[in-house]
């Protein structure tokens, strides 16, 4: 059982991966350009934001749970940061980049408040801050946008500058890919996530603080979003208050994408990352090979569902074999 | 056999009948209303009470068949890009020389034939939660319009289409006479017949329900395609009141509509609720948004105010203000079952 178990998911991790192969072998055929360090450069840039914030969006899956104000996160978020550095040009980049993350963490700590401490339903939860939050973004900024030549050349150097070569974006995602790798596998808080998402009962007897644990996950789902926020804000040079509406549909896709069970306590961030960057080919790659941008949504629509309906189809057949071999 | 004199029932009395959510939904809808008389000298008239609703109720056709969805413990976020497909369906066909009667029909079987799809995901792949087939065919039908309508805007519709959106009876405008129906139908299918009873049933406890003898396969399929037709009907009424229609319409009605049936103390866990809540939760937000426009406040500010809204009234169902306000089962509500411990399962 425990074997077959493991080949499903590898199994559908390689089944992504020779998916990816395949879609990039067809767009390098059409366009020569695909495959250049340039613009495999600007496409994982593209993701980064996408793939910072589909780790947390994986705990927070994990736990049973959804976050649909991430959205609204990332526009309060960015807006706070880029307000701040429209009137205090001085200010180092390093700062916007913790306030921003302090005002997601805020953000979070609400969302697990009315979650773990209310056992209000995470969806109809977020659902309503999400509502609020992007309701006190407009006001806070009156509804007016920062733009570009009010911001610090060093606030936009968070998503434009570069270390060693490498986008600061890319830099931020893989660190933060590997730190939550590290965190989910191999420490006892990040196995605990998973105890409290497959059983949450058996969680709380075997004396895992469950609530807790729920509570984490949501304020680190808020942190990252604040991280994405102030990306998002740099990258594009405008803070507005309508910034990343509907990102969070995105967010979910991605990790839907890459494996994460929605019934909770199963997904695995290397499936995850695999979920991130398919989304971000079909998000950015297909007009390079003259697809109109308006079958961008239907064929991500339509990539989705054979993903999610693969994972289904393949786990029945798993289970049909394990049956028959018991059978005999 | 021995019959069986457990008695599990608790008389009627006015307590229990004045602590239901349904009452303080109406306290808060007179509490909008006498702070909406204050703002203007003009508003307390018939007039208003008429017209008002015309703003407000395109979008309301979906909270009928979204209540029945979530009492199934089900959740649909397609709503609202079914609504933009079969409206931007509608108005191609029509500027390709459709008659506008048959265009009229196309749109309705357009819209259900999404829900249909819906239900058919769910009921052959069970397994997958209702988000999870929701969210994909939600981007699916989206992009459908955008591929079929691009970033352009179709209409021209004939000028008794537009005043379908824009007319009245007498007084009474056309679109709140269709939504009492349509409120009625829903009322009447959710509370009198066998298959609202076996909604309820299944949203308590399905399994039981599937090993009892309903078909849960065909209600499930059912209600989608409801959902999918009522869609249909805020499409007709949006484009007949925007003159046109884009592929972007209708953008964040899904969320709008949960919210909306949430307020109406409709469990997200299933099995409990009643149509008079969401109901009373339409009118509500409406009033309230048209009291914030009389004064100015930003449409934004009514984004707090909702999304307040609902984390409150959650909040206070689920800490169950000492167990007084519930959330009942109709029929029940006159001889409320002996659950007074029964709390909200733990998400």
């Amino acid at each position: 059982m425990r074997r077959s178990a493991s080949f499903t998911e590898s199994f559908r991790e390689l089944g992504l991966l020779v998916f990816i192969v395949i879609i990039c072998a067809i767009f390098q055929i059409r366009n020569h350009n695909f495959l250049t360090l340039e613009n495999i450069d600007d496409l994982l840039t593209n993701t980064a934001i996408l793939s910072i914030m589909s780790v947390g969006m994986m705990m927070v899956i994990l736990t049973r749970g959804i976050d649909l104000s991430v959205g609204s996160t990332v526009a309060i978020a960015g807006m706070v940061s880029a307000l701040t550095v429209q009137f205090f040009r001085g200010i180092s980049p390093v700062v916007s980049v913790l306030e921003s993350v302090a005002v997601g963490t805020v953000v979070g700590i609400l969302n697990g408040l009315l979650v773990a401490r209310f056992n209000v339903l995470p969806i109809i939860a977020t659902l309503g801050t999400m509502n609020v939050i992007r309701g006190l973004t407009y006001v806070i900024s009156g509804g007016a946008w920062v733009s570009s030549y009010q911001m610090s050349s060093g606030f936009k150097g968070i998503a434009t500058g570069e270390l060693l070569g490498v986008s600061n974006p890319i830099i931020m995602a893989v660190v933060i890919n590997v730190a939550f790798f590290y965190f989910i596998n191999h420490m006892r808080t990040g196995r605990q996530i998973y105890a409290v998402g497959s059983n949450p009962e058996a969680a709380d007897i075997s004396g895992i603080p469950r609530r807790r644990i729920i509570w984490l996950v949501y304020t680190l789902m808020g942190a990252l979003s604040g991280l994405g926020g102030v990306i998002w804000v740099a990258k594009f040079a405008s803070a507005q208050s309508d910034t990343a509406t509907g990102f969070e549909l995105s967010v979910i896709a991605a990790t839907v994408l890459g494996g994460v069970s929605i019934a909770g306590g199963s997904g695995k961030v290397s499936g995850l990352i695999l979920g991130t960057i398919l989304l971000g080919i079909l998000n950015n790659a297909l007009p390079l090979i003259n697809v109109s941008p308006f079958w961008q949504q239907a064929i991500q629509g339509v990539v989705i569902l054979a993903a999610v309906l693969t994972n289904v189809l393949v786990k029945r057949n798993n289970q049909r074999f394990a049956l028959r071999r018991r059978a005999i | 056999m021995v019959e069986r004199s457990i008695r599990v029932e608790r008389l009627w009395s006015w307590r229990t009948f004045f602590l239901q959510w349904e009452w303080l939904l109406v306290l808060i809808f007179i509490a909008v209303n006498i702070v909406n008389s204050t703002l203007s000298p003009y508003y307390f008239t018939a007039d208003t009470f008429l017209q008002t609703p015309m703003t407000f109720l395109d979008m309301s056709f979906l909270v009928l068949p979204m209540t029945m969805v979530i009492i199934l413990g089900n959740i649909d976020i397609s709503v609202g890009s079914t609504v933009a497909l079969s409206a931007v369906v509608m108005a191609v066909a029509y500027n390709a020389g459709l008659p506008m009667v048959l265009s009229i029909v196309l749109c309705l079987l357009v819209a259900s034939a999404c829900g249909l799809v819906n239900g058919l995901l769910m009921t052959r792949f069970k397994e997958l939660s209702s988000v999870i087939v929701t969210l994909a065919t939600m981007i699916i039908y989206r992009g459908i319009a955008y591929v079929i309508l691009q970033d352009q805007a179709a209409g021209k519709f004939p000028k008794w289409y537009s005043a379908l959106g824009w007319g009245s009876v007498g007084k009474v405008p056309i679109i709140l006479i269709v939504f009492a129906i349509c409120a009625v139908v829903f009322g009447l299918l959710l509370h009198k017949t066998s298959f609202g009873r076996k909604i309820y049933g299944m949203g308590s406890n399905l399994t039981a329900s599937r090993y009892s003898g309903v078909n849960t396969d065909s209600i499930i399929m059912i209600v989608s395609v409801l959902t999918g037709l009522m869609a249909g009907f805020t499409a007709l009424f949006l484009s007949s009141r925007m003159g046109s229609t884009r592929p972007n319409v209708a953008q964040g009605y899904e969320l709008s509509v949960i919210a909306m049936v949430v307020l109406g103390g409709v469990s997200t866990s299933g099995g409990k609720g009643r149509i008079a809540g969401p109901l009373l939760a339409i009118f509500i937000i409406g009033f309230l948004n048209y009291g914030l426009g009389l004064v100015n406040v930003q449409a934004q500010v009514l984004l707090i105010i909702v999304g307040l809204l609902l984390i409150l009234s959650v909040l206070v169902l689920n800490v169950r203000f000492g167990g007084r306000y519930k959330r009942s089962v109709p029929g029940t509500a006159k001889k409320l079952a002996a659950q007074e411990h029964s709390s909200e399962t733990t998400p």
